[in-house]
């Protein structure tokens, strides 16, 4: 309320001179200025911490504020580190091809098979998300473990006599409760880049001589293309940090990078060295991010190539 | 109607016979049958929702027939999808691929054929000339306007050399002056490739400039299959006249026929014997008769020493200049409405003002009798 009122009373007293911002412009930055304040504050204000905290030493209980790059070097060379890091990264990997590959044909039997009650198709789709995160994952645990719903139900058609040990606590576990907890947000989007596309084409691509194969991979595909990319960010970069699936179904060798991140900020009381593992995963994480972005900016003009 | 000397014993390119389209409880189209020649310029003229799109959409096999036949050069086409077809269409949209170049675009049917490369580029351009976008290959579609976007569906089109063209309404996104030209140069290029071109188009002007033959169809089914002259002259029924141009109705009476004759009781115009060829309608014996007059089939008689065969004075009520033309509405004593009249604004006539007493010129060959 206050900046509404010094900012018309500014914009008011500095008439003959020329306004700085013109009414439009001013209103906007008016308007925009909770959510703008409130991000600052929530997301900009923690990185930087995380990042100013990076630079220091933890000293036992004390912290050196000088600022040096010892952090960053362990954590580029340490081999468990890097163990870590590259598990992470090739889990989200596994995780993001597994989840658009399933998602799409989803998305693409909802846009050109379901005519009628779309909206409730994708109503259904987010039915799962009305248990807690938390919830899935342990549930994942009753359904892969030892004496679980899959195991049993095996056992008890006789397909195997000895329970299946590889699904859970493990890599693949964490792959599994994954790739099912993000599906949704990878349908979504390749769902909306399938309904984008205007019908015409494809009859266009059937009048020039495709077959519904080609044409797929002629038309379909390539317009998909943004929302596939999309669907893949959206997985690929949360899940490179995610922590409590591997906590909860990943065993030992599921572990992820996020996990030693909170390692270093809890037990090992060392958050400067997790500060840096931290900005570490984020700097790769973006790196990858542009190459995705780029490629998207390559299919979506007709000038590429 | 003899100005297409070689279309009328030219083979069939596409024989439809019966065709018939539901959607649900709408009937699309409901029993249409044509007989399409090769190489004639034909189209499918009609009001929205008559069905066209339809149709030109089953000959290129987008959609199943409910029922009924079509065969193309000769094979039935049930079962063949649109693919393996020998048709190409130019759609509405224009359907240019945005992810493509214009060059991409034009080779995108070639690119099966697996042609050598040099062999492909010289066809895309060769077929970008056609179209008067030669050197524009390297463009993206999306930088083309709408005019330039439709000339390169063309050629995407072209490139195929289908057997029959079909084009929904490639024309109706354009401006006046480009839609104008465009039209000129569409019926040019049909005549230099050979192809047979089925346009579907709701504007009559544009059905009448380009095509050798015309279906005019309303409801699903067409009401009159004709050459552009036959159709302006003798419609088959009121309503086809009135899509077509504009036509004055008066009602009549049949008073007797004889020979090659039939004898009209026009309430407004007086007693006429009209020959049975511009009758469309069957007359027997006594009956209310439709009569048609087109404006350009009166004329206003300015002067005394302008002569016509027969003569009616009436009020004029209206006056539209339209600057080469003038239309007066001309009330007639005994008739419902007033009649529209067109002149030819030519050097020294005047334009008569609203109120002024006119003598009406007309002929019994000024006449159509309609169903
Ligand atoms: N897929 C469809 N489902 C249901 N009804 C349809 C479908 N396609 C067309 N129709 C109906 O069939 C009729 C004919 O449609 P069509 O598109 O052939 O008309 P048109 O003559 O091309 O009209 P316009 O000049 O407006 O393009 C219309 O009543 C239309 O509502
Ligand atoms: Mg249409």
């Amino acid at each position: 309320m206050t900046m509404v009122a010094s900012s018309t009373s500014v914009a008011s007293t500095a008439k003959p001179q020329k306004p700085r911002l013109n009414k439009d412009g001013a209103s906007g930055l008016t308007l925009i200025s909770p959510p703008l304040l409130y991000a600052l504050l929530m997301l900009a204000a923690p990185l930087l911490m995380v990042i100013t905290f990076s630079f220091w030493t933890q000293n036992y209980l004390d912290i050196d504020r000088t600022l040096t790059l010892k952090n960053y070097a362990e954590a580029w060379t340490d081999p468990l580190y890097r163990l870590l890091m590259l598990r992470s990264l090739a889990i989200s990997g596994v995780v993001t091809v597994v989840t658009v590959l399933l998602a799409f044909p989803i998305a693409y039997y909802l846009s050109f098979r379901v005519t009628k009650h779309k909206a409730l198709w994708i109503f259904l789709i987010t039915i799962p998300f009305w248990t807690s995160y938390l919830l899935r994952v342990f549930l994942w645990k009753v359904i892969l473990g030892y004496n679980g719903v899959f195991n049993s139900g095996l056992k008890m058609l006789g397909l195997i006599t000895e329970p299946l040990t590889f699904i859970l606590y493990n890599a693949n576990a964490v792959v599994i409760a994954l790739a099912h907890a993000w599906a949704p947000f990878a349908i979504l989007p390749i769902f909306i880049s399938l309904e984008k596309i205007d019908r015409s084409l494809l009859e266009a691509a059937e009048d020039l001589g495709d077959g519904p194969v080609r044409r797929f991979f002629r038309v379909t595909l390539p317009l998909a293309m943004p929302g596939v990319i999309a669907a893949t960010l959206i997985v690929f970069i949360p899940t490179v940090g995610d922590f409590v699936t591997p906590k909860l179904v990943g065993g030992n060798d599921g572990l992820m990078i996020a996990n030693m991140i909170q390692v270093q900020f809890g037990k090992a009381n060392n958050a400067p060295l997790g500060a840096a593992l931290a900005i570490s995963a984020m700097l790769i994480v973006a790196l990858i991010s542009f190459v995705f972005i780029w490629l998207n900016r390559r299919f979506t003009t007709g000038d590429g190539k | 109607m003899s100005d297409i000397p070689t279309a009328a014993d030219a083979r069939t390119i596409i024989d439809a016979r019966n065709v018939t389209k539901h959607y649900g409880d709408v009937k699309a189209l409901d029993g249409i049958s044509a007989e399409i020649r090769e190489g004639e310029f034909f189209s499918l003229l009609g009001p929205s929702g008559c069905g066209k799109t339809t149709l030109l959409r089953m000959i290129a096999g987008f959609d199943e027939l409910t029922s009924g036949t079509i065969a193309i050069n000769g094979e039935p086409m049930a079962g063949v999808p649109a693919n393996l077809r020998p048709t190409n269409m130019v759609f509405q949209s224009y359907a240019i691929f945005p992810h493509l170049t214009v060059a991409e675009n034009v080779a995108y049917g070639l690119r099966r054929k697996k042609l050598p490369k040099e062999e492909l580029q010289r066809e895309v351009e060769a077929a970008l000339e056609m179209v008067d976008l030669g050197g524009y290959g390297p463009r993206a579609s999306h930088a083309m306007s709408g005019g330039q976007r439709q000339r390169v569906a063309l050629a995407r089109a072209l490139i195929m050399r289908p057997k029959v063209l079909l084009l929904d309404e490639p024309l109706s996104a354009l401006d006046k002056k480009l839609r104008e030209q465009m039209q000129v140069e569409l019926r040019r290029l049909q005549r230099a490739v050979g192809i047979t071109f089925i346009l579907v188009t709701h504007d009559q002007e544009e059905a009448l400039i380009m095509s050798d033959r015309i279906a005019v169809m309303f409801d699903g089914r067409i009401s009159q299959l004709a050459t552009p002259q036959e159709l302006y002259r003798l419609p088959a029924n009121r309503r086809v006249a009135s899509f077509i141009g504009v036509m004055n109705f008066l009602d009549g009476t049949v008073i007797g026929e004889d020979g090659d004759a039939v004898h009209l009781d026009i309430a407004a115009l007086g007693k006429v014997s009209v020959p049975k060829s511009q009758c469309k309608s069957r007359i027997d014996g006594t009956a209310p008769a439709h009569v048609g007059i087109r404006p350009e089939m009166l004329t206003i008689l300015f002067d005394e020493t302008e002569q016509a065969e027969r003569e009616v004075t009436g009020t004029i009520s209206d006056v539209v200049y339209y600057g080469d033309m003038t239309y007066y509405d001309v009330q007639l004593p005994g008739a419902e409405k007033p009649i529209t009249i067109s002149m030819r604004n030519t050097a020294g006539r005047a334009v008569l003002e609203i109120g002024a007493t006119a003598r009406v010129g007309w002929g019994s060959e000024s006449i159509v009798v309609l169903d």
